[in-house]
């Protein structure tokens, strides 16, 4: 049912998320549904460049410098013992022919001994230091497993040894003894290597992730406005993950790999420079097919995650409304809408893993015709006499194996990398999103202000080109309540979510105490605002801690007394667990009227300066509002207050009130005033009591 | 897994296919050490240049073979395992779609989420990389140790004995790692809340001034889900370098033995170094097989956790009679008690009776908490009675699809979800195929067109995640309209007027009642003025209907009522 809009209304150009790419453009503007532009605002769909985005994750990684060098050291250890092997048992296969000695062999194996246990030792030290302490508890326990095992299997192999041994060569065993050497370096080093790295990727991956979460907290509100949240969490989760994928292995296997082609290539180079140069056919080869391949997969893996995060945001927004997708009986339409983003999910990965992942095949098909041809032509050398020995052989063969492995290892890497760096890039893009801008310097901390509130020629628009105040102006003496009164979408909410300082206004002024609310804390100036929103919203958690939002520290007194105030006490004691009682997240086990109710008594509790109350009370009723008008009125006595509401036993009482209609402030003066005038006010009034009740009404 | 198979089921053949094309790679890799044995022992021993040439050629030949078949695995084992990955996802969407409330509040959105996206990614790695290590290794594994009996039975006793060693250590990795998988996922889901608490509640956060509040509770999440990926990982990364030890060691073993041989002149060099050619292979697919075990292990726990979704029935069933539509809109509670499932305490409503007609408005007033909303939402299934039963059109509503049940039902929640996209989209969630000027009538009704046409983009203007960029009133006009725009046979408006002024909120009234003078309406409302003109008024209290009857016989007959009147409207408006 993808139909075109019969309006033909294409997206709109210049929605707010910027230019946003939409991986099935033929369907971009049919009318299937709700599925508007996913994406934060600002960012730019382009790709950022890879090598910012590696220095920027290199920067990440210079808080685990210690670790970090320790688990290259331990590399560097391993890759080396292992690489010594081919050599040893090249040697040992010359032994098997004539009964050379081995003690270069031998000599080398103590050599990393001693490299080895210098390098535990160093490590142990440093931990003592600067590691953590259950650092040097794992290593522990890596090195008793590592050395049981060792210790069994090899007093087995010398047991067996030991019995067997008739005329066995005393060159053999010492060959094989420092094999086991080798072996045992090789492992311990591998293991510490392992262990400390998971420990960088983890920490990494844990900074980033508070990194970006506290930069959403500073993001103005605009952009949540205009991003999906199921979008955002993608980012945090999926992103992230993919980072540490990337931490916790590539860098261990391109840092072996490098150190591999490095003593490969000697090792190599000393015993045939002919065969060396043979195996180099593959260099260019492997180079041609890598970065063929990579050009294309970069985007592809970067279209994944972006997918990955478009799949998120539907998920989250059709689970959280899921209210009104059942109503509605929308599930086929939100399925299909899914199904269409799970769809292109699927075949921007499918695309970008075949293609990186034919990288491995191709290498090994350059590697393996590779042997092949060091095979015949090492055999020839050794036919002609220009190698010395088979054995050599056997080692240079070995060798080039290892030598062809880092472009193998790395081609395997690239998928992983790849994923990895788009992840990296949607997470730096939010973090590179203008936050709120900076408290200035010399903010003022506003210590208990009196609650003097001035609002001078304010102009404000969510959208530049679209003002929603125009020109307002209001004073507000302390302890004074103003209520805001006008048709729905005149701009009553918009005049506090400015004082809130939650968007910045375009021109004009707002003072608080005579200071400009530009240069106080925002969290000073949020925190002597109480605010009761229309929108309630409570958190996941018990009654209780939903009210103690207001004052983390309240004692269980100044909770109930709160909640009494509000008028809360009573329903929540009827509740399963009293105060205790966890808050479902679907909100099904309390009724709006009664969030209302505990949003109230959160902001009594927190017992503000100043107070907002933006249709507090829509949805109580109005006895229960008439039992709480009280403590309302106790609460607001000394505040200055604003309240926005329709009810006029709300508003008759105010000092002040303020008609705003499209934005400006058509009329102002108190109840009595403003029904004698006769203007807007008055309307409004006898419209909603009808026969003109309320005029006489008394108290 | 057997459960899942069904999503595997359209990617059987690649399924299938795939190892096939592994097993040709596998061969020719194993080719590859044997060819070159052959150089030394009999090419280059006895000096034949010919053999040497021939054999290598055919090495290369075995190399392009094996492309093709590396290729060709990697192909169809990614397009399974994504697909597998689609129909799954996709399978679990659609029975979170069916779930009710109660099982989205059992499971937590954030774990929904990451249940759909991150456990379905982990089951599909484990599964490309099993058909792609799992059975490579194997063969090569098994290979490798046919060919080293073919090479020398006796000497390959020695590789046999380090077999149970691995054994002995694989599985105790893997027992040990489930535990610590499964708590990953937990904790993943737990940042994922933490998450989307914070989106959907950050004005309060920024109002109460808590972000370093929140700070600390995402840290505590995000540490502990670190703490316990640390753990996992550790036990992972110990597999590697122990696997490698006990091969090592066989190797040793095979050397020293092999060595005797070769002084006994039972075996040629050869063959030794072939041997170890073979064991290293065999050391290397074990160490591959392992780490996808370790995966396989993940995955485990993760389609555990698919698996709990897919199999949670949902508490709210289909009605069986397919048939059945909604003519008239005929509404009839028949001593109806409910209570929210799995919760204690009082009944949220008691023995509720009342019939409403088409062309009645039928107005629900009451204290708060008094079950007002849970009363309405019993009529579109949102919850079903728990004692008695709804009717509409003398038919139990248990007893409609769900589908054509809801579809007669317009519902304006209080809570004014709005979706992404634009206002167009929204208001056809009402109805897909309606003509713009339906959409701009219907919108008339509810007094939405008039703000609406005057913004710049008019029904084009692109709304954030639940209708942010409106006001209170704004929103709730247009959900008023979305739910007309189905032209329902029963309308309920749970409180959606709370934040439209009077005025407009009249105007909306009288529209309603010209437009669509059949429908059965339901209003629950706080303002005594949005109920008055109502057929038939219930007044409510703690889950009862108290009183009943027309504005004009409440005022007479009961006494809350009374009392609402009055503390609305004043004495005035009672004394008549």
């Amino acid at each position: 049912m993808d139909k075109k809009n019969i309006a033909g209304a294409p997206f709109p150009s210049e929605n707010p998320a910027g230019k946003k790419r939409r991986f099935a453009p033929a369907q971009g503007s049919g009318g299937h549904g709700p599925r508007g532009p996913r994406g934060p605002m600002g960012e730019k769909p382009k790709l950022k460049n890879t090598k910012g985005t590696i220095l920027r994750l290199a920067g990440y990684l210079t808080a685990v410098k210690l670790p970090l060098i320790l688990a290259l050291l331990a590399l560097l250890g391993s890759t080396v013992a292992t690489l010594i092997t081919p050599y040893v048992s090249g040697r040992l296969i010359d032994v098997l022919n004539s009964s050379s000695m081995l003690s270069p062999a031998f000599a080398t194996a103590l050599v990393f001994g001693a490299y080895a246990s210098t390098g535990l030792f160093v490590s142990a030290r440093l931990g003592k230091e600067e590691l953590a302490a259950n650092l040097k508890k794992l290593a522990a326990e890596g090195l008793i497993f590592a050395l049981t095992s060792f210790t069994v299997t090899s007093l087995g192999t010398g047991a067996t040894l030991w019995i067997l041994n008739g005329d066995a060569s005393r060159e053999l065993i010492k060959v094989l003894s420092a094999m086991g050497i080798l072996f045992l370096v090789s492992t311990l080093f591998s293991l510490a290597q392992q262990l400390l790295l998971v420990r960088v990727a983890q920490h990494t991956v844990r900074v980033l992730r508070t990194d970006l979460f506290g930069k959403l907290q500073k993001l103005p509100l605009r952009y949540f406005d205009a991003t999906p949240h199921g979008e955002l969490m993608s980012r945090l989760t999926n992103d992230v993950d993919n980072v540490s994928n990337m931490l916790g292995n590539s860098i261990t296997q391109i840092l072996s790999s490098v150190i591999t082609l490095v003593v490969c290539l000697y090792m190599m180079l000393s015993l045939s420079w002919q065969l060396t140069l043979v195996s180099f056919i593959t260099i260019p080869f492997s180079m041609m097919i890598m970065r063929a391949i990579t050009k294309r997969t970069k985007k592809l893996f970067h279209e994944q995650q972006a997918c990955l995060g478009e799949l998120n945001g539907i998920v989250e927004e059709t689970i959280s409304g899921a209210r009104v997708v059942k109503v509605f009986s929308r599930e086929d339409n939100v399925i299909k809408e899914f199904d269409e983003a799970n769809e292109d999910l699927t075949q921007a990965g499918t695309k970008a893993t075949i293609l990186s992942s034919v990288i491995g095949p191709m290498m090994n098909v350059v590697n393996n015709i590779a042997f092949a041809l060091m095979s015949g032509i090492g055999g020839f050398l050794v036919v002609n006499g220009s190698v010395a020995s088979i054995g050599m052989i056997q080692s240079f063969l070995q060798y080039s194996r290892q030598f062809a492995h880092p472009f193998n290892q790395i081609a395997n890497q690239i998928t992983t990398i790849q994923s990895a760096l788009a992840g990296a890039e949607r997470v730096f893009a939010v973090m590179d999103i203008e936050p709120e801008p900076e408290d200035s310097s010399d903010a003022d901390p506003l210590s208990a202000p009196k609650g003097h509130v001035l609002f001078e020629n304010v102009t404000f628009g969510y959208k530049p080109e679209q003002p929603i105040l125009k020109n307002l102006s209001f004073e507000a003496q302390p302890g004074e309540t103003i209520a805001l009164v006008g048709p729905t979408g005149a701009g009553k909410t918009t005049v506090v979510n400015l004082l809130m300082r939650f968007y910045d206004i375009d021109g004009g002024k707002i003072e608080i105490d005579g200071v400009d609310i530009k240069d106080i804390k925002r969290q000073n100036l949020r925190s002597s605002l109480g605010m009761v929103l229309q929108d309630v919203y409570l958190f996941a958690g018990t009654v209780k801690e939903n009210i103690t939002y207001g004052k983390l520290d309240a004692t269980d007194e100044e909770i109930i007394r709160a909640a009494k105030m509000a008028n809360c006490h009573d329903f929540i004691e009827r509740l399963p667990k009293g105060y205790d009682t966890e808050l479902s997240e679907a909100g099904s086990n309390i009724s709006q009227g009664q969030r209302q109710l505990l949003s109230i008594a959160r902001a009594i509790l927190a017992n503000p300066s100043i107070l907002i109350l933006d249709e507090a009370t829509s949805s109580v009723d109005t006895r229960t509002e008439m039992n709480i008008q009280q403590a309302m009125l106790a609460l607001m006595k000394g505040r200055t207050s604003f309240v926005i509401a329709h009810r006029l036993s709300t508003i008759r009482n105010a000092n002040q009130i303020l008609v705003i209609s499209g934005g400006e402030i058509i009329e102002r003066g108190t109840h009595e005033e403003l029904v004698e005038a006769g203007g807007f006010y008055a309307n409004l009034l006898s419209s909603q009591y009808k026969s003109g009740l309320l005029d006489e009404e008394e108290d | 897994m057997k459960n899942l198979f069904k999503y595997l089921k359209p990617y059987l053949l690649f399924t299938v296919i795939a190892p096939l094309f592994m097993f040709l790679e596998v061969a020719m890799d194993l080719m590859q050490p044997a060819l070159m044995s052959k150089i030394i022992d009999v090419g280059v021993a006895g000096g034949d240049k010919a053999y040497i040439v021939k054999t290598c050629l055919l090495m290369c030949l075995c190399a392009i073979l094996g492309i093709i078949g590396g290729a060709g695995n990697m192909l169809f084992s990614t397009k399974a395992g994504y697909g597998f990955a689609k129909n799954m996802r996709s399978a679990l969407y659609r029975k979170i779609q069916s779930f009710s409330f109660a099982n989205i509040d059992e499971f937590k959105t954030g774990s929904l989420i990451t249940r759909t996206t991150n456990d379905v990614t982990q089951i599909q790695n484990a599964f490309v990389s099993c058909i792609r290590m799992l059975i490579r290794s194997p063969f090569l594994c098994i290979g490798g140790i046919v060919m080293v009996l073919i090479i020398n039975a006796k000497l390959s006793l020695v590789v046999l004995t380090a077999v149970p060693f691995l054994t002995v250590m694989i599985v105790f990795l893997l027992k040990k790692g489930k535990p610590l998988f499964m708590s990953m996922q937990e904790k993943l889901d737990r940042v994922n809340t933490v998450m989307q608490e914070n989106l959907a509640g950050i004005r309060v956060i920024k109002a109460f001034g808590r972000a370093d509040y929140e700070k600390k509770k995402f840290k505590k999440s995000n540490d502990a889900l670190c703490e316990s990926t640390m753990k996992a990982m550790r036990m992972m990364s110990l597999s590697f370098p122990l696997i490698n030890l006990i091969m090592n060691v066989t190797m040793i073993l095979m050397y020293y033995f092999g060595g005797q041989m070769v002084f006994e002149g039972s075996i040629n060099p050869g063959e030794v170094m072939a041997f170890s050619n073979y064991i290293t292979q065999i050391l290397m697919s074990l160490t591959m097989s392992s780490f996808t075990l370790m995966f396989l292990s993940r995955a485990g726990v993760s389609i555990r956790r698919v698996n709990e979704v897919l199999n949670t029935v949902s508490d709210i069933q289909d009605g069986k009679d397919t048939e059945a539509k909604i003519e008239k809109g005929v509404v009839e509670y028949k001593n109806v008690s409910f209570r929210y499932p799995g919760q204690s305490g009082d009944n949220v409503l008691n023995d509720i009776s009342f019939t409403a007609r088409p062309g009645e408005t039928v107005a629900i007033l009451g204290a708060t908490g008094s079950g007002k909303s849970t009363l309405v939402s019993l009529i579109p299934r949102l919850y079903d009675a728990s004692k008695g039963s709804v009717f509409i059109d003398g038919k139990d509503v248990k007893d409609y699809t769900l589908n054509s049940l809801r579809s007669s039902i317009g519902v304006a929640l209080q809570e004014n979800v709005l979706f992404t996209g634009t206002i167009e989209e929204n208001l056809r969630w009402g109805d897909e195929e309606a003509p713009m000027e339906e959409i701009k009538r219907i919108a008339g009704v509810s007094q939405a067109a008039q703000f609406v046409e005057k913004l710049p983009e008019s029904y084009d203007t692109v709304l954030g995640q639940r209708g942010v960029n409106l006001s209170g009133g704004q929103k709730q006009r247009l959900c008023i309209a979305r739910a007309l725009m189905k032209k329902p046979k029963i309308l309920i408006l749970d409180d959606s007027t709370s934040a439209v002024d009077l005025k407009t909120e009249a105007l909306i009234q009288t529209a309603l009642r010209e437009v669509f003078d059949e429908m059965t309406v339901f209003i629950i409302a706080q303002r005594i003025s949005s109920v008055m003109d109502a057929d038939k008024i219930l007044v409510m209290d703690n889950g009862r209907i108290i009183d009943s009857g027309t504005h004009a016989q409440l005022i007479k007959t009961s006494n809350v009522y009374r009392e609402i009147v009055v503390s609305q409207l004043g004495e005035e408006a009672v004394k008549e």
